[in-house]
């Protein structure tokens, strides 16, 4: 917190001391972040675009941006096509259920890291870094085998006990509780409070923002995740959206429109989240990025 | 010395009973996440190094082959190729990436309104869903009447490249999506990298008569170079990593063009149930992340500077 409001008057006299920049540069700036701005989301606009026209003029140029002609039945159609709503129920479940158990373990083992000394700690806490630096697809084939032998391949089961247990979660609330001023725990435990007490009561509602933090990044990597749902799922009835969508894109490669439409759909919940808590995602970044 | 020796005796066993719960309590603030963790993350750690030395096809009996899955490697074409084109994808991606992400990133460091607008809209692509990313990619760039061939044949490009369909440009065309898709997240670190820069260091080097490039030059670039040695490791191992983009773009196409080390790997484990061979390329991919990340800590004493300002 301190960190912060120090970053805030470095800005302030960065700005006031650098003096003004000519209209020219002014404009020169504006220019260009309003072109970056159209890169990066004209595919967006395009897919929109595409979703709304009949398949013949997907890709009639020049592009007509907005569609004379609306085709909002375009929306209707891909419901019927495949089972989307099902491919929505299963992720939906899966983001829920691995970001809660994300959230508590990480967080419950987050503060025996950060305010709490054991034996072993250093050693644990090594082991839980040395895993984040081992890219997943090097032991995935032994964790499909495992899985195999516990007969959770096919089940949802599967990509919860796979997910729900990262490193990651553990060292981005770490990192937030050690900040936590000790005194005001050391105070708790002279007051009586248990350990168990101090987490709950205290620590918890102190770290909102890094909880929320946490919640958006699992979230958003469980909804958006292609491979753990391409390796462990087969029925049709327990696939996920990305592997519905990939199932739609292959099964109707030519209906463009259907495609585009199918697509944005799948976006929808993850532009909601990330309009509505994007300052924590770029705070979190800040915080388990750089800072350390 | 009596009175002292009993009260010793005395504290000590309570000293180490206290220690005792205390360490109690701590290991159950651990183990729910420590139990999954060691399960579903440790033990598979572990069982991969074995895994690479064995044959398997995870039905008949495994047996142990030594070295042979190494000495395999060497002749599988399709390995070989795989390993070209990753190291080429990463090559392609890390440094355009940093170039990118820097330059919004200073982009918008500049005094400017809507800052926070511009950023979001930037940094968008990257929490967007890869198989609807790449759907739009594939469209966009379709080679006949995509788009983007359309435009630059009215710009008077008559034979525009034919993008992720053709062998020549196919990893250009997937290096660029992916540059596109993972700048914004880099520019974030490196905003707060540039708002972490003291302002006293561009005012003395002002009254200095340094110019704009001297200030970038022997300010910002030194300034930022932990922020570069973090970004350059984390962007290094996730482009090794490169799977989906490439799955849903090209396939591994045309032709193996575009095959990479994780696809190749998940095609032996997935299609040709072949464990063990799999874990092997698992294991070369592995050996690459951890000798390049090992190469730059190395490599930090000499350009990294952490100041103490």
């Amino acid at each position: 917190m301190t960190s912060l409001s120090r970053t805030d008057t470095n800005k302030r006299t960065a700005r006031s001391t650098l003096g003004r920049p000519s209209l020219l540069s002014t404009l020169l700036i504006y220019g260009l972040l309003i072109a970056i701005a159209f890169i990066m989301l004209l595919p967006f606009v395009w897919m929109f675009s595409a979703s709304l026209k009949l398949d013949k003029d997907v890709f009639r140029f020049p592009i007509e941006w907005i569609p004379k002609d609306p085709q909002w039945s375009n929306y209707e159609t891909i419901w019927t096509r495949i089972p989307f709503l099902t491919f929505f129920a299963n992720t939906l479940k899966l983001t829920v259920i691995i970001t809660f158990l994300q959230l508590a373990t990480s967080s419950f083992a987050a503060y025996a890291f950060a305010k709490l000394e054991f034996k072993g700690r250093d050693f644990l806490f090594l082991a839980y870094l040395g895993s984040i630096a081992i890219p997943w697809q090097v032991y995935m084939i032994p964790q499909f085998i495992l899985m195999r032998e516990l007969d959770l391949v096919d089940k949802h089961m599967s990509l919860i006990m796979l997910q729900a247990f990262t490193a990651f979660g553990v060292f981005l609330m770490r990192q937030f509780f050690i900040s936590v001023p000790n005194e005001i725990l050391d105070a708790a435990r002279i007051d009586g409070m248990s350990e168990y007490g101090i987490y709950f009561r205290i620590m918890l509602p102190l770290s909102k923002p890094a909880l929320a933090t946490l919640t958006i990044f699992s979230a958003v990597f469980v909804w958006n995740d292609f491979m753990g749902p391409l390796i462990y799922l087969y029925s049709e009835s327990r696939k996920t959206i990305q592997l519905g969508l990939r199932m739609f894109i292959q099964q109707y490669s030519t209906d463009y429109h259907l495609i585009m439409a199918a697509s944005l759909i799948s976006l929808i919940p993850v532009i909601i989240l990330f309009l509505a808590f994007q300052r924590f995602f770029v705070e979190g970044i800040g915080t388990t990025g750089i800072k350390g | 010395m009596g009175i002292m020796k009993l009260s010793t005796r005395a504290t000590t066993p309570s000293k180490r009973r206290r220690q005792l719960t205390k360490n109690l309590v701590a290991y159950s603030f651990i183990l729910p996440n420590l139990l999954g963790f060691a399960i579903f993350t440790l033990v598979p750690i572990v069982f991969s190094l074995g895994l690479a030395f064995m044959s398997w096809d995870g039905a008949n009996e495994i047996s142990w082959v030594g070295l042979e899955n190494f000495k395999e490697l060497r002749d599988d074409t399709t390995f070989n190729i795989a390993l070209r084109n990753t190291l080429w994808y990463v090559a392609g991606t890390v440094p355009l990436t940093m170039i990118c992400s820097l330059g919004l990133a200073m982009l918008l460091n500049q005094p400017i309104r809507g800052r926070n607008i511009f950023r979001t809209i930037y940094f968008f692509p990257y929490v967007a869903s890869l198989v609807a990313v790449a759907a739009v990619w594939n469209m966009l760039f379709f080679p006949s009447a995509g788009p983007v061939n359309e435009l630059l044949r009215t710009l008077g490009v008559d034979n525009p490249p034919r993008w992720s369909a053709s062998i020549d440009w196919a990893m250009p065309t997937v290096v660029m999506a992916s540059v596109w898709k993972g700048m914004g997240y880099y520019m974030v670190i490196y905003l707060a990298a540039l708002q972490g820069i003291p302002a006293i260091l561009y005012e003395s080097a002002k009254i200095d008569g340094a110019n704009a490039w001297q200030r970038f030059r022997y300010i910002t670039l030194p300034m930022l170079t932990p922020a570069t040695f973090f970004i350059s490791i984390m962007l290094t191992i996730s482009s090794f990593k490169v799977f989906d983009l490439i799955l849903i773009m090209t396939n591994g196409g045309p032709g193996r063009a575009t095959n990479v080390l994780v696809l190749h790997t998940y095609n032996v484990a997935f299609r040709r149930f072949e464990f063990g061979y799999s874990s092997a390329i698992a294991m070369v991919l592995f050996a690459l992340v951890m000798g390049i990340t090992i190469v730059q800590f190395y490599m930090e004493k000499r350009w990294v500077e952490y100041s103490q300002v």
